[in-house]
């Protein structure tokens, strides 16, 4: 029972975090493009 | 620097606004007129006709009974009109850094500015409740202590509005997008302010006044909070504005 | 601090968070969805529970305490890590912070019998995402980095106070009207526990991988801004060069 809602909240969440972890990474490798090898470990 | 060159900075800053407003009447002419406009507007969306049965035989229009929320979601908005304002006539001419070339005390121009607000915020709020009064026809058993707390609630209220709102407006100043900013930043801020004015002006219209008490004590911890945080963080907000 | 890069996305230590989250998640889904039984009141609805809790979990807590941690860190040091990673944690919050939403709504319906209760968690929530909101809309001022750092450092702040304020006004407000709306003190079987517990472990897993990646591509766009300055500075100096050979010869 009451499984019309409970399928829309796992898409929901887990289809949510697949695409914002896809655009993220491709984010990632976008700006990755500009910043030299030697520059892209973080030192702080 | 001394709370004596604070105090006397932020009475400049509250004259030279006052001064802007009286010469302008931008307020008055324009931010008033609009508040009268959302009680109108209010009336259009809440039917005049619907009444809610208090039990008894006895009843009131739901008009009436919404006013204590609908008065201050009328100030919400003219705040947030009388905030833009207050910060377009410095940041038009740069004049938020001329304050501070001065050598005006940061916390002195926090105040001053939140001040000049809280005496326009509260001319507004004189005439949006008794416009709700007029327009909703609320019918109150008038005792002394159910004005004291309409006032109070008033006082506090607006005074949490102002404090935040001269807060991140002062976060907001400088830039293009200011105008629509601010109330996103403000108005999530603002809603435990609605929330508390409203239970406190329901208690002061329909119910017991000890029930409003307390939500004005809420409202005056908010209101001095913020004045605090105004304070204390006004200087790194004007840096570089 | 230093991490070491495999690739232009991960590090040895993500990718062991990673797989782990991965391998975690599969098991939620498998014991959230399959195994565990229906609960006595509220049948396949509290399988919501196994996700909307631990959402809740890392968005409010974790996700905007990073944002609280780092903005003051920030103020106090200027350290670009932590005004990085408080943005980081922003940005996830808001995310996680939908999820609770939009679970909290569909577990509403068959548990209230409406999709919207004027609940103080989930009213407060509401008002904790906007809040949020505005402060990556601050995020995206255009502005001077450190002026905008620190303007963003100042909101992270006050709106973990706000937060807390929001959250206790509502609480206050609806504690007027109206009792508790779910009865969370029932027996619960071992294994809807166990998928509970899962649940918040899995999510803490997938947010510590989120965090790592969105700071690396903070990182990543702090020192492309960087270099396109070294690389302008470069083209002013080469274009001052030949009259300064000329003096020097």
């Amino acid at each position: 029972m009451h499984w019309q809602y409970v399928i829309p909240g796992y898409v929901i969440v887990f289809g949510g975090l697949a695409g914002y972890i896809w655009t993220l990474l491709a984010r990632i490798r976008a700006v990755a493009e500009q910043v030299p090898e030697e520059k892209r470990a973080f030192l702080d | 620097m001394s709370d004596r060159t604070v105090i006397s900075d932020a009475r400049l800053v509250l004259r030279k606004d006052l001064r802007i407003e009286r010469a302008s009447k931008v307020v008055i002419s324009q931010v008033v007129p609009f508040a009268i406009m959302t009680l109108v507007l209010f009336g259009f969306g809440i039917s005049p006709d619907a009444r809610v049965v208090l039990g008894e035989g006895a009843s009131r229009s739901v008009q009436a009974q919404v006013a204590p929320g609908l008065i201050f979601i009328a100030i919400l908005l003219s705040a947030l009109l009388a905030l833009s304002r207050s910060f377009g006539v410095e940041s038009a001419d740069g004049t938020l850094d001329g304050l501070r070339l001065a050598g005006l005390d940061p916390a002195g121009i926090f105040l001053g500015k939140a001040g000049a607000v809280l005496v326009q915020l509260l001319s507004v709020g004189v005439v949006v409740t008794s416009g709700a009064f007029l327009f909703f026809s609320v019918q109150v058993d008038w005792t002394i202590a159910r004005a004291v707390l309409l006032v109070t609630t008033l006082g506090a209220a607006t005074a949490g509005i102002a404090a935040a709102g001269t807060i991140y407006s002062a976060l907001a100043a400088g830039l293009r997008v200011r105008d629509t900013l601010v109330p996103l930043l403000v108005v999530p801020v603002l809603a435990p302010v609605l929330l508390g004015a409203g239970q406190a002006a329901d208690a002061a219209l329909f119910g017991a006044t000890v029930d409003g008490w307390p939500w004005v004590g809420a409202l005056a911890v908010f209101a001095l909070l913020y004045g605090w945080v105004g304070i204390i963080s006004f200087d790194s907000l004007l840096e570089d504005a | 601090m230093s991490t070491a890069l495999t690739g232009p996305s991960s590090s040895k230590a993500s990718r062991v968070i990673g797989l782990l989250a991965l391998a975690s998640t599969a098991i939620l889904l498998l014991v959230g969805l399959v195994l565990s039984p229906p609960e006595v009141d509220q049948a396949d609805s509290v399988r919501l529970m196994y996700i909307h809790v631990p959402s809740a979990i890392a968005s409010l807590y974790l996700a905007f305490g990073v944002t609280f941690i780092g903005s003051v860190i920030y103020l106090r040091t200027q350290s670009t890590f932590w005004d990085l990673m408080a943005h980081a944690g922003a940005e996830i919050g808001v995310m996680f912070c939908a999820f609770v939403l939009l679970t909290g709504m569909l577990w509403g319906r068959p548990t209230w019998g409406v999709y919207w209760q004027w609940d103080p968690r989930l009213t407060s929530t509401v008002i904790s995402f906007v809040l949020y909101l505005g402060y990556l809309a601050v995020r995206k001022m255009d502005l001077d980095p450190a002026v905008r750092s620190r303007r963003a450092a100042i909101l992270g702040i006050i709106s973990f106070a706000n937060l807390i304020i929001v959250r206790y006004s509502v609480q206050w407000w609806r504690s007027l009207h109206q009792g508790n709306t779910v009865g969370r003190d029932t027996q619960m079987d071992g294994l809807i526990l166990f998928s509970f517990f899962w649940g918040i472990l899995t999510f803490t897993l997938i947010f510590t991988w989120l965090l790592i990646h969105r700071f690396r591509l903070a990182w990543y766009e702090h020192q492309a801004g960087a270099t396109s300055l070294d690389d302008a500075i470069a083209a002013r100096r080469a274009e001052r060069t030949p009259p300064l050979a000329g003096e020097a010869l």
